[in-house]
């Protein structure tokens, strides 16, 4: 189960270039309408790239012969844990390495940021023929080495801690199902290395103000105990911020919004049912002031008791 | 459902404390200064050495009328009134302007400095647009307010100032009228936002700023006009408001302002600024002569191409000394040949800082980068020394005189730069070995000398100079500026080290000059 992205993802993924956080796939993760049992712990790697050589200035959709194609690749480990049967905890952190393909400009990898998350389920009852679930999801960001986010597109992450709320709702008819959460994020300002920096106006301070982030997830398709396969959108706005102005180069605190679609898998062994495959890609149809990625991961995931109980690991939000 | 309602109480609420108790507001280093008391108002600075203004008199002002007369106690009256009226925004601007008009203009012309400091994007052919004045709005908008372009409008505009504060003190000492705040005692009452001094308030020095800052500013940033004038208004209302002036004094200070500023006007048309930007065939002369040499020319690393910035800004008039000790004296030898093996090594050393930068580097690089969107390095030492200069409690003609000696030692530092790096047209590290990447982006002319290092050079010259307790800061920083540019992949040891030594040369010409200005 892939949790890495989090409050994260909505920063990195839109970052201007970096967008290598797709809106992920399936399986447990801080998007998604399942719970890992009590006891179980399930932990994994996953692998993502992404590109881009469109991106939005603005609202002008350009390309830049001085960046190329700008690329990105993800390391990431990720795990989720049930505490109880309705209440989840998750983390993921990834490493991140971008680099442009032509220019001169330097390529920037590291480690980015820890994400952790809470998922409560309240309430799940039958309505109709199918079941309703409603979630409650914290989370908060925090960036856990001291790479610099005034380096973009080529930064690795935009270095503020952030904390996210989230609502999300479920229903569940048969094999089929949708889900769709809405998420609040608030993120802290954060210091640049430069004592002055002009965004409408000259700020003359290292610290910049972040505007928070809106961000909306659907996703609807196929789930039973070894396969999930689901379309996704999603979108993210930044409520504030300012666009990149004429060949100017991007900023921490740009009003980034992008609108998302994908789709993703999870596999899970039939003969060994504590392994799981995950896969998915995702493409930005519209954005501002963020690239216009592509972006594939796929990720292998082990779930088990931690008691030692050695029963089938269940994912199911209804077990 | 029970269950349901204390969970979106918990989401609401939580939201709420995140929305309430976590104020994202930040505070500039400059946002909360006290009112500038001036240690002393050096009222004899009306005899200081003026810069292109041949008198301080060269402009008449008149005779301002008495006190006692009627029409001055009506002007006592629009300042109660200002001052009875006031609104929470206008003390707000009082407070703001009271830290020091020098200063504050200062910030301003760093601003637009910063906001249009955006290099024009290609046309379809591959070829760039030059910015014009004729249709500044015109994409790409006039100026594109470069490192040179930014050195010779902070040179001007601080230089010009420093000519009409000299003019204005000396005014102030001939006619002698206390300011309001000395006259009537309700305005002295509610003078209390500002530091009162015994400077006469004839004509009013913020006026003689106003005046001459903006006549200059709107010719550097035609597109600002509106918002020039609207600071001027801002600083009028707040001046005679806060009981420092009235409306006689205004005028007058505003007028000899603006006089001074046609001076200056009239020296920048004169100065070979407009042939600085040069034409095609020019610009492939400058690679030739470099081939004739059998030196490798510089080539822009942008794609496309892009034009060399200002390869001619290297022929624009000095104000510290003339344009013949640029190229006799001041310019130094050539760099090590393109076919050296000195050049071969250094190359190798900045490949070496390049490859795997350490955060510590980086930190380094971007502090002092000053590049595309920012007031350029020019502009980074006039923060330096602004925000030194606020601690010494200069009077206002005091304040601008520091900063012409600052700011024309940047401008002449930026002409022989660039009469060198086009001299000489010698590649940058990344032109030679192509590996090289950079963690800040490679400035579209050639490397030796180093623009950084001759600026910082400059500067941390002057400013030792003028507050000789922070000199060994100030030479720490232009070396610190200086090695970034080598750790950044952008150039190579001979660039920074022969940048800060002639840097540091023609800093020394304004020491020379501030030793017998008289106000030493």
């Amino acid at each position: 189960m892939k949790i890495f992205k989090g409050v994260k993802q909505y920063v990195l993924m839109a970052i201007l270039f970096s967008a290598l956080h797709p809106l992920h796939a399936s399986a447990q993760t801080d998007q998604d309408a399942i719970m890992m049992s009590k006891n179980y712990f399930c932990g994994g790697a996953m692998y993502g790239y992404s590109s881009w050589k469109n991106y939005w200035e603005g609202t002008l959709k350009r390309d830049n012969e001085n960046l190329g194609t700008v690329s990105s690749q993800m390391i990431g480990v990720m795990g989720n844990y049930g505490i109880k049967n309705n209440l989840n905890v998750l983390f993921s952190v990834p490493w991140i390495s971008n680099k442009a393909s032509a220019g001169t400009l330097h390529k920037m990898n590291g480690v980015q940021d820890l994400s952790l998350w809470v998922k409560w389920m309240p309430y799940s009852k039958s309505i109709g023929k199918g079941t309703l679930s409603i979630f409650g999801l914290g989370g908060v960001s925090l960036p856990v080495s001291d790479y610099t986010p005034d380096f973009l597109p080529l930064s690795i992450g935009l270095h503020s801690k952030s904390f996210s709320g989230r609502v999300m709702v479920d229903y569940e008819l048969g094999k089929f199902f949708a889900t769709g959460s809405g998420t609040y994020t608030y993120r802290d300002n954060i210091n640049i290395d430069r004592t002055a920096y002009y965004t409408t106006e000259l700020h003359l301070t290292n610290e910049v103000e972040m505007p928070d982030v809106a961000s909306f997830n659907f996703r609807t398709g196929y789930r039973s105990g070894h396969l999930i396969a689901e379309a996704i959108v999603s979108n993210m706005t930044t409520l504030g911020g300012f666009d990149i102005r004429r060949n100017d180069m991007p900023f921490a605190s740009n009003k980034m919004n992008a609108t998302t679609v994908g789709a993703g898998f999870k596999y899970t062994f039939k003969n060994i049912h504590e392994l799981s495959l995950v896969g998915n890609g995702n493409y930005v149809v519209a954005g501002r002031n963020v690239g216009q990625s592509t972006s594939v991961s796929a990720g292998v995931f082990y779930a088990f008791n931690v008691t030692g109980a050695n029963k089938k690991a269940k994912t199911d939000k209804k077990n | 459902m029970k269950k349901i309602s204390a969970f979106f109480l918990i989401v609401v609420t939580g939201l709420m404390i995140i929305q309430s108790s976590c104020s994202k507001n930040i505070e500039g280093r400059t946002d909360n200064l006290p009112a500038l008391s001036p240690a002393n108002i050096d009222l004899e600075a009306g005899k200081w050495k003026l810069v292109t203004l041949s008198r301080p008199d060269s402009f008449a002002v008149a005779a301002p009328a008495a006190i006692t007369l009627p029409g001055y106690i009506g002007e006592l009256n629009e300042v109660k009134g200002l001052q009875f009226n006031m609104t929470e925004a206008q003390k707000d601007k009082i407070k703001y302007w009271s830290a020091g008009t020098v200063l504050r203009w200062n910030e301003i012309i760093r601003e637009l400095v910063a906001k249009h400091n955006l290099p024009p994007y290609q046309n379809e052919d591959g070829t760039y647009p030059i910015p014009s004045s004729a249709n500044p709005f015109n994409y790409p908008e006039f100026p594109f307010s470069n490192p040179p372009f930014a050195a010779r409008a902070y040179a001007y505009i601080s230089a010009a100032q420093y000519d009409a504060l000299v003019a204005c003190w000396h005014y102030k000492k001939l006619y002698n009228r206390a300011a309001p705040y000395k006259v009537d005692s309700t305005i002295n009452a509610n003078a209390t936002m500002i530091a009162k001094t015994d400077l006469p308030s004839y004509p009013s020095e913020q006026a003689v700023l106003a005046g001459v800052t903006a006549e200059l500013m709107k010719a550097f940033f035609p597109t600002e006009i509106a918002f020039i004038n609207q600071k001027v208004d801002e600083l009028q209302t707040a001046t005679m408001g806060s009981g420092a002036c009235t409306r006689s004094d205004w005028t007058a200070g505003e007028t000899l302002g603006r006089q001074i500023a046609s001076v200056f006007s009239g020296r920048g048309r004169g100065d070979n600024t407009s042939k600085a930007v040069g034409s095609q065939p020019q610009w492939d002369s400058l690679a030739t002569s470099c081939e004739a040499r059998g030196e490798a020319p510089w080539i822009s690393l942008e794609t496309p191409h892009r034009n060399p910035m200002l390869p001619f800004f290297g022929n624009v008039k000095p104000f510290l000394f003339d344009s013949l000790t640029v190229v006799n004296v001041l310019r130094p030898g050539p760099p090590p040949s393109t076919n050296s093996e000195q050049m071969k090594q250094e190359t190798e050393e900045v490949a070496g800082y390049a490859k795997n930068p350490t955060r510590a580097d980086i930190d380094l690089v971007h502090f002092w980068a000053d590049g595309v969107g920012t007031y350029t390095p020019p502009g980074h030492w006039n923060a330096i020394a602004a925000e030194d200069f606020i601690g010494q409690h200069y009077s206002e003609v005091r304040w601008a005189r520091n900063m012409a000696l600052l700011n024309m030692s940047l401008m002449d530092a930026a002409i022989v730069c660039w009469n060198t790096k086009y001299f000489y047209f010698n590649p940058r590290p990344t032109q030679m070995d192509p590996s090289i990447k950079t963690v800040t982006g490679i400035p579209n002319f050639p490397a030796y000398i180093s623009g950084h290092s001759t600026f910082s050079g400059a500067a941390a010259e002057i400013l030792g100079h003028i507050i000789p307790s922070r000199a060994a800061d100030y030479n720490q920083m232009a070396n610190d500026a200086s090695r970034s540019r080598m750790v950044s992949g952008i150039h190579y040891r001979s660039d920074c080290e022969v940048g800060l030594e002639t840097g540091k040369k023609v800093g020394d010409y304004a020491i020379q000059r501030a030793m017998t200005d008289g106000a030493e």
